[in-house]
């Protein structure tokens, strides 16, 4: 027997903490084997830029959601029970209305903070909306929905549709003026669903419209389903950017094996943590000195009365658009109506939209025939069939969103509207064929700019003057490191078919999919800008051109 | 193209299959990339180096750094300190002139400035710091590929056949055609105990409160409470005027007025009889007082503005703009359908009233419709 205690064994290697976070540390590897880990984790490499921010944003504003979240519905009651306000809000004294609405109006009037976190709550879905599809724009620009990450694009996506539900859901919940005549609508296009939307719209509603149980079932879609989904999403889209590690931008040191940037302790900590609490920051700001969707000034909704100018959230727009700008197209036969006036707008335009975005990157890579991986950034300009693809159906998007808003054109700019929304109908269609052309033309350009900025340099601004009396101006080469930038990118090619048959006249397998691959590939790359050949580039230099 | 065809491989190098009958072509000629060149133009030339920034070399620099982070996270706790402050000292009820948006709620605005101020600061504090006295020498780490090596993927490729095998579900075809079976059916009761969500729609849209006698409620006249209000008579609607209107069981529809509200309400403008374009409006009218529906036939919203020289009337949601002189017809918009109109009369006391329902489903179309 020695006096040693029993537990002393554990530290005989001679390396026991000393600290208190060291042995809480020590205390957690015992049972959860953390060290491995956190030694591979802890320095990981992040690169640096502004636009890796945009996700961020979007994160840290579901973060603000849930906490602003939670306090409401502390005080919010979802219920369509009518009772009769009689709050601290005078104008709405004595008249009946939901419960829901009852409660919004108290947590704006009677809670203290109450206003301020409806406000943090609403900006925040704002933001957060409108992050993600900045964010989508940016992955979407850069080719970063390539291999290996096609499969995160669609989690991405998966997000983007859950947070424009999610935004719906939440801001008919108050049962107010506004919102109850977004149902309606939702109410209209259910309806319009050929052979099941009636019966749909009488299981979403309880009943016909309004009905009583609206309100308490968009509540747990609003407060438990959809937030589930988005923070699972969330989950697996950061395991996955974490796994694979983030791409970065083209520059010297940096290629498609490596990632160069400064480490998650202490830089991205502190910077990711200081950025949640800017944004946080600034969301709390607009809050308190920007009003947003003061219902109490709309009044309960009740079916029979609407305000001119009516306007859903910003991420509803385009689908008002749609509604709007629709000619009226419907069919009746053998006893059925088939509302393509509605179901086309509301339904399968944004479908086929949708669709398209989910799928691009499997049709690229299809395309491209590109199986490698790819953790360097395309420049917008350097890939112009995809960034022009990008752009027309950003333009398809405004217009709707441009028509969505009509009414308001229209008495703001004293323009007729009948002719603003045949202007959509035109535009809807050129708009986007001519975005499409026009975005090539400038990439190419760009990529030309590049291009004799290799050969050339830059101009200093510097302008000289010949003996002779020739004007020319200065152009500084480029560094080593900016040559690389400009030039490190691929130039695909087209493809044509080497053989239509073999030698005894025999059709090649999979003859037509070929001839599609290959026309795809001659319209994506069939014109190009070839970046400048080491010989052209000596020439320049002994040519004195710079 | 020496470098384009050394380091950016064209398609074929990218693993096209073979047994595609794709080549590339035009990607060789005229290049001359044989020639050895002694120095790549475009060759990567490495991390550039780093360069130190004032803090980094100047001590007195890097305090004052310090001063001022610090005294962002202290202005960050002494916001949150008057966050609480202001939450129970500010009235509820007091207001603050605030340019350019005019008199705001002033707890509101303290709370929301002050939180926004602590979490502002907090942040700004946070990421000066890292920009200025935290390293900010980049430092490359290796990428490795995703994809396992072969005899990785033979293993675990052979691992799942044995697992397989060990089941036998293979070798046992009726186990696994059941087993199959029962899982493609377990799903269904998931939609079956939907069913209660709400009645089957039978024939409820296609009618509403209105019946022969129902008498007109002036909107205009309803109580606060909605429990009562008063009928119109003829000699109340001045030509050219716009009435909103409900039936008289509105009064008493209790929790269930919304519900009726949703099909029932409705519009009544007086023109001059000779304005009227359609014999069947003049007829269902009563001395050129007619009643339409106003719920929009395209998705439900209620249409309410009025031209009055035009007798247009427009759906402020989607703009859907009918006729009111022409049997209400479509005349812009996405709508497809007129607005139906409703037949009325006066009854003994000289009140206007319903002379039967809507002879139509009102409101949004619907596959049944027909």
């Amino acid at each position: 027997m020695t006096a040693t205690t029993p537990h002393s064994a554990e530290f005989s290697d001679g390396v026991a903490p000393t600290t208190f976070g060291g042995k809480a540390a020590d205390y957690l590897d015992q049972r959860l084997g953390i060290a491995g880990a956190a030694k591979k984790q802890l320095r990981k490499i992040f690169p640096d830029h502004w636009s890796f921010m945009l996700g961020e944003i979007a994160l840290y504003s579901f973060i603000v959601l849930l906490l602003s979240g939670i306090f409401l519905t502390l005080f919010f009651t979802p219920s369509m029970n009518e009772v009769t306000y009689n709050g601290s809000y005078t104008p709405l004294d004595g008249i009946r209305m939901s419960e829901a609405y009852a409660s919004t109006v108290n947590i704006s009037f009677d809670v203290r903070g109450g206003l301020l976190m409806r406000q943090i709550h609403h900006w925040a879905a704002l933001v957060f909306v409108m992050a993600i599809t900045v964010h989508m724009l940016r992955i979407f620009f850069t080719g970063a929905f390539r291999k290996p990450r096609e499969l995160n694009w669609i989690i991405g996506f998966g997000l983007f549709v859950m947070a424009l539900l999610e935004g719906f859901c939440g801001y008919s919940l108050p049962d107010d003026l506004l919102s109850g005549t977004g149902l309606r609508i939702a109410e209209g296009v259910v309806l319009s669903i050929p052979i099941v939307g009636t019966y749909v719209s009488f299981f979403l509603f309880g009943g016909e419209f309004p009905g009583h149980d609206l309100v308490p079932r968009l509540f747990t879609i609003h407060i438990l389903l959809v937030p589930g989904l988005i923070l699972a999403l969330i989950t697996v889209h950061l395991i996955l950017v974490f796994y694979q590690k983030h791409t970065q931008w083209a520059g010297p040191g940096r290629n498609n094996e490596n990632v160069v940037g400064l480490p998650l302790l202490p830089v991205y900590t502190a910077k990711a943590g200081g950025f949640f609490f800017l944004v946080f920051g600034i969301i709390s700001l607009l809050a308190g000195l920007v009003s947003i969707n003061p219902i109490w000034t709309y009044g309960p909704y009740v079916p029979n009365e609407i305000t001119a100018g009516s306007q859903p959230d910003w991420y509803i727009g385009f689908l008002e658009g749609s509604l709007r700008m629709m000619p009226n197209l419907e069919f009746n036969f053998l006893g059925h109506t088939l509302s393509l006036n509605v179901l086309i707008p509301a339904l399968i335009v944004p479908g086929i939209l949708f669709t398209a975005l989910a799928v691009y990157p499997f049709i690229e890579a299809w395309v491209t025939g590109d199986k490698r991986e790819h953790h360097i950034l395309d420049r917008p300009r350097n890939v112009p069939t995809r960034t022009a693809f990008g752009v027309a159906g950003c333009t398809f998007y405004g217009v709707l969103w441009f028509v969505g808003g009509n009414d308001l054109i229209a008495t703001h700019f004293h323009l007729s509207l009948e002719s603003i929304t045949w202007t959509g109908r035109v535009l809807i269609f050129v708009g986007p064929v001519f975005a499409f052309w026009i975005t090539r033309r400038i990439c190419f350009g760009l990529q030309r700019a590049d291009r004799d900025k290799v050969l050339h340099g830059r101009e200093a601004g510097i302008i000289i003057r010949s003996p002779e009396g020739e004007f020319s101006e200065v152009h500084t080469p480029l560094s080593d490191g900016d040559r690389f930038k400009l030039t490190s990118h691929d130039v695909h090619r087209p493809l044509s078919i080497a053989q239509t048959a073999d030698a005894n006249g025999v059709p090649a397998p999979k003859l037509r999919r070929a001839k599609l691959r290959a026309k795809a590939t001659h319209f994506f790359f069939g014109t190009r800008i070839e970046k400048p050949s080491v010989e052209e580039y000596h020439e320049s230099i002994t040519s004195g051109h710079h | 193209m020496t470098a384009d065809e050394t380091n950016h491989p064209n398609l074929t190098e990218l693993g096209y299959d073979e047994h595609s009958p794709v080549r590339v072509d035009e990607h060789t000629d005229g290049h001359g990339h044989e020639v050895a060149l002694p120095q790549d133009p475009f060759a990567d030339p490495g991390l550039e180096p780093h360069r130190p920034r004032a803090s980094d070399i100047d001590e007195k620099v890097a305090r004052s750094k310090e001063r001022l982070i610090a005294a962002l996270f202290t202005l960050s706790a002494l916001c949150t300190i008057g966050f609480m402050v202001a939450y129970t000292e500010v009235p509820k009820t007091a207001t603050v002139n605030f340019f350019p948006i005019g008199a705001v709620s002033a707890s509101n605005f303290a709370l929301g400035l002050l939180l926004g101020v602590a979490l502002f600061s907090l942040g700004a504090g946070a990421i000066y710091w890292a920009r200025t006295l935290m390293t900010d020498v980049e430092f490359p780490q290796e990428r490795h590929p995703l994809e396992s090596d072969t005899e990785t993927k033979a293993q675990a490729a052979a691992e799942f056949r044995q697992g397989v095998e060990d089941s036998g579900i293979k070798r046992r075809p009726l186990i696994r055609r059941s087993l199959l079976g029962a899982l493609a059916v377990l799903p269904l009761p998931a939609l079956w105990i939907l069913r209660d969500l709400g009645p089957l729609p039978g024939d409820t849209l296609r009618h509403t409160a209105w019946k022969a006698g129902e008498r007109i409620i002036n909107d205009m006249t309803v109580s606060i409470d909605g429990t009562t209000g008063q009928g119109i008579k003829p000699e109340d609607i001045t030509i050219g005027s716009l009435v909103q209107g409900r039936p008289l069981a509105a009064l008493t529809a209790g929790e269930d007025l919304n519900n009726m509200m949703a099909k029932s309400a409705i519009l009544l403008v007086r023109m001059d009889p000779a304005d009227i374009k359609s014999q069947k409006e003049r007829d269902w009218g009563y001395q050129g007082i007619v009643a339409f529906s106003k719920i929009c036939t395209h998705v439900g919203c209620p249409v309410s503005l009025y031209e009055q020289q035009t007798h247009h009337m427009l759906c402020p949601c989607h703009q859907s703009t009918f006729d009111l002189s022409e049997d209400g017809k479509v005349i812009f918009g996405p709508a497809a359908r007129s607005l139906p109109q409703l037949p009325i009369t006066v009854d003994a006391d000289g009140y206007l009233v319903a002379k039967s329902d809507f002879d139509q489903p009102v409101g949004p179309s619907f596959w049944e419709r027909g």
